[in-house]
């Protein structure tokens, strides 16, 4: 069976995902190979979710963890300790 | 992983008998996937700071209702997308969302960009600090129900149902989405990821042209 690009695109989550099946991954790898379109989409959209797990894609505002845990042991010790009523 | 989670529900309990400062040790390895949630749905840093804050604070408070079947980690960032929400209703920002994309967009075009001179590109151009800033600005044009699901399937790197879970839908929606998702993003970063580089072997192992 042959395949047409707009099939593969349509699978290209999941063949990045690993979910495909041997059969559905194996006939999607031999269209790729002689399809630069679809390559180059595949390749792509790789590229988009390497750049989305690159830590420094998002980064923390300078001082934040610092900001947060102060404002946290106060919020802590302002409160009764959860799940209790406030007997201590 | 296993004792990472034993750890955390050890951490949990001696926290709910009164070990409150180790709430503390209990989150830090999430404060990270909080803030980076929330600035995705609110757009700006020290809202989003703000709102990790009081989503931390939240989590403290309602430690107790944490049921141990789901992650930790599930049950968190549910709380911070809930503190988002809340915020985006208060900045009314919600009203914009929510009247063009609450709804699945079947007719909407969820090809991918074809590339033209396509080369595939070498680690080195994705170290751009340019692209990331794109790629910034591509999420936060998302729609919001596919920006949901990619901030927390490839940003976040929560598992489908975790994602289903925490967002209260079904794992089909969850897969249809992020593939929506990662086309629209395809096609906004290809103008920005086509470079004009020499040909050579890829990164991924095949031949270019």
């Amino acid at each position: 069976m042959n395949l047409k690009c707009k099939n593969v695109w349509e699978h290209i989550s999941e063949f990045l995902d690993q979910q495909l099946t041997r059969e559905a991954r194996a006939e999607i790898e031999k269209h790729l190979e002689n399809c630069e379109v679809c390559s180059a989409i595949l390749d792509s959209t790789r590229n988009v979710l390497i750049l989305t797990a690159d830590d420094r894609t998002y980064e923390l505002p300078v001082g934040y963890s610092k900001r947060l845990h102060a404002r946290l042991q106060k919020a802590l010790h302002q409160n009764p300790p959860p799940g209790k009523n406030s007997s201590n | 992983m296993q004792e990472d989670r034993q750890h955390e529900a050890e951490l949990i309990r001696r926290v709910l008998a009164g070990e409150t400062d180790l709430f503390h040790e209990l989150i830090r390895p999430y404060e990270k996937m909080v803030y980076v949630t929330l600035f995705t749905m609110l757009r700006n840093e020290s809202e989003a700071e703000d709102a990790a804050q009081e989503a931390m604070i939240s989590a403290f408070r309602y430690l107790h209702t944490f049921r141990g079947d789901a992650k930790f980690s599930t049950w968190l960032v549910t709380i911070a997308m809930n503190e988002g929400r809340q915020r985006l209703r208060r900045l009314k920002r919600a009203a914009e969302d929510s009247l063009e994309d609450t709804v699945e967009e079947p007719e909407g075009d969820f090809t991918p960009a074809f590339l033209t001179d396509w080369r595939e590109i070498p680690l080195e151009a994705l170290e751009r600090q340019e692209l990331r800033q794109k790629l910034r600005e591509a999420v936060d044009s998302l729609p919001k129900i596919y920006r949901e699901v990619f901030v927390l399937r490839d940003l976040q790197e929560l598992n489908q149902e975790e994602t289903a879970a925490a967002l209260g839908i079904t794992v089909t929606a969850v897969k249809v989405r992020l593939h929506r998702a990662r086309m629209m993003l395809q096609k906004s970063l290809v103008p920005y990821l086509q470079g004009s580089v020499p040909s050579r072997k890829s990164f991924f192992g095949r031949l270019s042209q």
